[in-house]
């Protein structure tokens, strides 16, 4: 039986709502105050899921020292305390967090190759989240 | 159709071992979850069932039954227990929460008459939690 599992990071960052597509007044009226021109913070709540059937041997889908090095390594590193509109991810997009979800779903769809990702959630604040499962709609189960 | 999630709490102890495996084997690869003398957790399940919504009494599931399904199936067998000692499935398995989700869905599915069983979610922390849909698509 497949299984798919769940893990929890948490970092911090800050981010300004600006696009340089639009007018000032149009991006007040787009992002609000999240187009105040010094930026806010977040702490960021980042889910990564992955699934597959069960290794006999370990009864493991991957091992989770692998998954939490690499989400260490790869994604905590490089956006815990950081400024997120000075990443490169952001050189051309604005850092919404639908975007920052895409980034991170590309990261680890690219390097980790232990198990399959099925998505990336992130909860920017207790009372919004976003999810990416790639290009497709949410799989029914 | 209507998905109903009914959440438990039980808490127990396990290790990890597999006595396939060296001594050396098993400390690299389950770290300090081998431990022999084991380790417990607050699980937290929550189970999903699906089904449309009965006419006459407006559920999709009688609460109650769920409840004692939840109760007898799953909670008296493992609350409070030793899963690698006293588990039946975990004599054999090792009693990650992979195939702790799995061994629960086992217990559930055919012993829910109403509804149908969707997800058994396992939470081992509030960081970690593993789902599982039963057999999905053509895979085992």
């Amino acid at each position: 039986m497949k299984a798919h599992l769940t893990r929890r990071y948490m970092f911090s960052a800050s981010h300004r709502l600006h696009s340089d597509q639009m007018s000032d007044e149009q991006n007040r009226a787009t992002y609000g105050k999240c187009n105040n021109p010094y930026g806010h913070g977040h702490n960021y709540m980042v889910e990564v899921t992955v699934s597959g059937s069960v290794d006999q041997q370990t009864g493991m889908v991957c091992n989770l020292v692998d998954l939490d090095g690499f989400v260490h390594d790869n994604i905590l590193e490089r956006y815990d305390h950081q400024n997120l509109n000075l990443l490169p991810d952001f050189a051309s997009d604005v850092p919404t967090t639908e975007n920052l979800c895409i980034s991170i779903y590309e990261i680890v769809k690219r390097g980790f190759k232990h198990a399959h990702l099925d998505k990336v959630r992130i909860e920017e604040t207790m009372m919004n989240s976003f999810e990416y499962w790639g290009e497709q709609d949410v799989p029914e189960f | 159709m209507v998905y109903l999630t009914r959440k438990a709490e039980f808490s127990a102890s396990h290790y990890y071992h597999n006595p396939a495996f060296t001594p050396e084997e098993n400390a690299r690869l389950f770290g300090k979850c081998n431990n022999p003398n084991g380790h417990g957790h607050n699980y937290t399940l929550e189970v999903t069932v699906k089904g449309a919504v009965d006419p006459r009494s407006g559920f999709v599931v009688d609460l109650k039954q769920l409840k004692d399904v939840m109760s007898r199936e799953v909670l008296d067998a493992l609350d409070h227990r030793f899963l690698n000692k006293e588990v039946s499935e975990f004599l054999t398995q090792i009693p990650t929460t992979e195939n702790l989700a799995i061994a629960i869905w086992r217990r559930l599915a055919p012993k829910l008459v109403s509804a149908q069983l969707h997800r058994v979610r396992v939470y081992e922390t509030p960081d970690l939690f593993v789902d599982v849909y039963g057999e999905e698509g053509a895979e085992a």
